[in-house]
């Protein structure tokens, strides 16, 4: 016996990042469904703003990091998508004591 | 093929004495057993201070290179700017802009006392660092709140030194190779020396796990491992590990904005004790990690974690920033600084030894050591004015002759 639906694959599911609509499967991840769309980079770097996305891919580097539905630092590569999560960018600047 | 200089170690020091030597012409090869700065340079925390250093001669190398690494910084800036242009420059849409930054950052350091019993000895410690230059600032605690706005509010006292920095060390150690490389030099890593070629008394070169490489002279500048790479030159140098953790938190919002230590520090620093040691050392890096040190034991070349060093760490630090009791930590390393009985690093010639040169045993300080006692070598070795008085950290001292040497412990 399976569990499976019987009609057709995996089911849509549809997440924003900023504002901006991805569209992806059930149990794709944050990070698979934005490079799936060839969305490359998602966070800046503190110092000199530099992109940011999946470095290792398997939740040790947190270079990935977002803000899924209010709560930041989220590893994007780990966290599977739920169909509406409202993901955000993150840039945290430095504070104005350096030259 | 002779080279003039055959540098052991591609560390920070031994990259600073190939940069020197090289930019004043002569001919220079760095070996590293294993990679470029990739053993006490990739396992600290980049520390330039001059805060937690007694008057002495250690302080005084150490206000030469706080005034020295702004400068150094800007060389090497400007030197490298074009290195690695075709990798970086397009997609950083910044050409020219291609060796990675160092990260200096004369971000400043705070001392904090945390107990009634620490307070006068911080007090009295900074005093005595004012009597020889030091900008040491008794400040208050809404003031310590000021620069530091969640440390704990529980202090007993507090000294601002302006003049602690921070740099990336692996950065910093890279770009004084690049920069020697451009000066002619050459490093060659997965090379292990394994013993002297000697003429006479005379060292004329190495024997190498990549073959002989004979040199008008050798600095050995192997860290930690000098005392072992020495003995198998047939010389000893009482070089010991003296063993450091580092806990690293997941990137968060820029809360700790200084070099924030407990004033227990110093003393840890200044202990010759071989049982764990631990004060609490807590910074940010700019990739937004919090690194939380410190600790000291001397347990050879033992790598294997002690949770009970991290837990300790991490108690220490909770007392001084209380927001790092929610913080989630990413992973920890551990590290080896070069520990000599003094607790001054050696720069110079051995004298028992016509031919070898030594640049090491700056335990925690190398990082912001490194440079000006690369420079000082070179100084040294070309008859050059050095910057600082060399004799306190000549090599034929006392502390260092009569130290006890570990000539069998396994370099791993």
């Amino acid at each position: 016996m399976t569990t499976h639906r019987q009609d057709a694959g995996p089911r849509p599911l549809t997440i924003t990042l900023d504002g901006e609509p991805f569209a992806g499967t059930e149990g794709q991840t944050i990070a698979g469904m934005l490079l799936a769309a060839r969305r490359r980079s998602w966070r800046t770097t503190s110092a000199e703003g530099a992109p940011r996305g999946v470095f290792c891919g398997i939740g040790v580097c947190f270079d990935c990091l977002v803000t899924v539905n209010g709560a930041r630092d989220v590893r994007a590569c780990l966290r599977r998508a739920a169909d509406g999560d409202v993901v955000e960018t993150q840039h945290d600047p430095l504070p104005g004591v350096t030259s | 093929m002779t080279v003039d200089v055959v540098v052991v170690g591609a560390g920070i020091v031994g990259a600073a004495c190939a940069r020197a030597l090289a930019r004043r012409g002569l001919a220079v090869t760095v070996l590293d057993r294993r990679g470029a700065a990739s053993g006490t340079t990739a396992h600290g925390e980049g520390n330039l201070l001059v805060s937690d250093k007694e008057p002495g001669p250690e302080l005084v190398l150490a206000q030469h290179a706080a005034r020295r690494w702004p400068s150094l910084v800007a060389e090497l800036d400007e030197e490298l700017d074009d290195e690695l242009e075709e990798e970086r420059g397009g997609e950083r849409g910044r050409p020219g802009r291609g060796f990675p930054p160092l990260e200096y950052d004369p971000k400043g350091g705070l001392v904090a006392a945390t107990t009634a019993a620490g307070a006068q000895p911080l007090r009295d410690f900074a005093a005595r660092q004012r009597g020889a230059g030091v900008d040491a600032q008794e400040i208050d605690v809404a003031s310590a709140l000021e620069l530091e706005p969640a440390l704990n509010p529980a202090l007993t006292a507090a000294v601002w030194y302006p003049e602690d920095a921070q740099v990336q060390p692996v950065a910093a150690a890279e770009a004084l190779l690049a920069s020697a490389r451009r000066a002619g030099a050459t490093v060659r890593t997965g090379v292990e020396v394994v013993g002297a070629l000697r003429d006479g008394d005379r060292l004329v070169g190495l024997r190498t796990t990549g073959g002989d490489v004979p040199a008008g002279a050798v600095v050995l500048a192997a860290g930690p491992w000098s005392g072992v790479v020495a003995a198998r030159l047939g010389v000893s140098l009482p070089v010991r590990p003296r063993r450091g953790m580092v806990l690293v938190t997941t990137r968060m919002p820029h809360v700790v904005r200084h070099k924030v230590y407990d004033g227990d520090y110093v003393g840890a620093t200044q202990s010759g004790d071989a049982a764990l040691q631990t004060s609490s050392v807590v910074e940010s890096t700019a990739a937004g990690t919090v690194l939380i040190g410190s600790s000291r034991e001397q347990v050879g070349f033992d790598e294997r974690l002690r949770v009970a060093v991290l837990r300790e760490m991490a108690a220490r630090a909770v007392r001084l920033f209380p927001f790092l009791a929610d913080a989630s930590v990413m992973r920890s390393y551990l590290g080896f600084r070069p520990f000599v009985p003094d607790h001054l690093p050696i720069v110079g010639p051995d004298p028992r030894t016509p031919g070898l040169w030594v640049a090491t045993g700056h335990e925690g300080a190398g990082i912001g050591l490194g440079p000006v006692s690369g420079e000082l070598l070179a100084d040294l070795f070309t008859g050059a004015a050095p910057a600082v008085d060399p004799a306190p950290f000549r090599v034929d001292r006392p502390a260092v002759l009569a130290g006890d040497v570990e000539t069998t412990e396994e370099a791993s």
